[in-house]
């Protein structure tokens, strides 16, 4: 009986182009979903749902985000501080705006309260912010996509 | 002169190297996998509030009295009953909703009635904040049966806060 000889030596070359196409793919969705605005998130804060709650129609003039936790504590920027003690960085804040020809009365300050952080306190906090000559405040919430 | 002759025999392979592209194609994946975060899309409702202070004329007598929306809370910050005007719901902000849709009308535009209404929030000291936020949304506007979003009481500010003692 004949036996075929089978060819050995030869460089066996798997088909990369299959993977590399899924892959570029892959990298393509990642980097238009990735969201790099961590400035305005904080991993404390959980807002409450509203069905109204949409983005906003175009960028805010100047916006001060302002977290406040469930402990009543405020975080601006990397500080977290009693709403008390605010006065100070709100006043840089004021004259940063200043420097730039915007008025206190015309800055934003987002509040993102956490769900259940006391009503009491977010008003502490839009008084605090009045006495800083502040008057535009945009209340934050999470768009509920579930009752529509 | 003598010409030199470049490889020119067409059977030559030009193998490319694949691997470091592969790493670093494998590399960005991942951290783009690692840093991946599903967001939810997030919006505001514009309060202007300036600081209280003594009014400097007359009223304007085509200015409505604002609305006052009273939110007690119960146990845990949880909502014990809202009202409107003294006129109780519950806890039910679609019934609060109604009847701010029953105060408004239809009617729309420059000086009507939706345009010039004001909402004032009287909201317990304890009060969890997510109840603030669901009478504001009940206020402010509702979603029709097509999807597009009907809007009520664009004016609401806040009563001044009570003390924590007063729950």
């Amino acid at each position: 009986m004949r036996v075929a000889k089978k060819k050995t030596g030869g460089i066996l070359e798997g088909d990369l182009t299959p993977m590399i196409d899924m892959t570029f793919q892959l990298i393509a969705f990642f980097m238009v979903l990735i969201n790099f605005s961590q400035a305005e998130q904080n991993e404390k804060i959980q807002l409450p749902d509203s069905q109204l709650a949409k983005p906003p129609e175009g960028p805010l003039e100047f916006p001060i985000t302002i977290h406040l936790t469930t402990e009543g504590t405020a975080i601006i920027g990397s500080s977290e501080l009693p709403i008390a003690a605010l006065g100070p960085i709100l006043i840089k804040e004021r004259q940063v705006a200043a420097s730039q020809g915007i008025g206190a009365n015309e800055a934003t300050i987002i509040i993102r309260a956490h769900k259940f952080a006391q009503t009491g306190r977010v008003q502490e906090l839009i008084q605090k912010c009045q006495e800083n000559d502040f008057e535009k405040f945009a209340l934050r919430a999470k768009e509920d996509v579930g009752n529509n | 002169m003598k010409v030199r002759h470049g490889r020119s025999g067409g059977d030559d392979k030009i193998e490319l190297q694949m691997t470091p592209m592969i790493d670093i194609v494998f590399q960005l994946l991942v951290f783009f996998i690692m840093t991946f975060k599903i967001v939810s899309q997030e919006g505001d409702f514009n309060v202007k509030m300036p600081l209280a202070a003594p009014a400097a004329g007359a009223p304007d007598d085509l200015q409505l009295p604002p609305m006052k929306v009273r939110l007690r809370a119960g146990a845990g910050g949880l909502l014990a009953g809202v009202s409107l005007n003294d006129k109780g719901f519950g806890t039910d902000m679609d019934a609060l909703r109604l009847d701010i849709i029953g105060f408004i009308g239809d009617d729309r535009g420059p000086g009507s009635i939706q345009e010039t209404a004001e909402v004032e929030l009287d909201c317990d000291y304890g009060l969890n904040y997510e109840h603030v936020i669901q009478a504001i949304t009940a206020v402010s506007g509702h979603i029709d049966g097509s999807g597009n979003v009907v809007k009520l009481v664009e004016k609401i500010k806040f009563a001044p806060p009570r003390q924590a003692s007063g729950e």
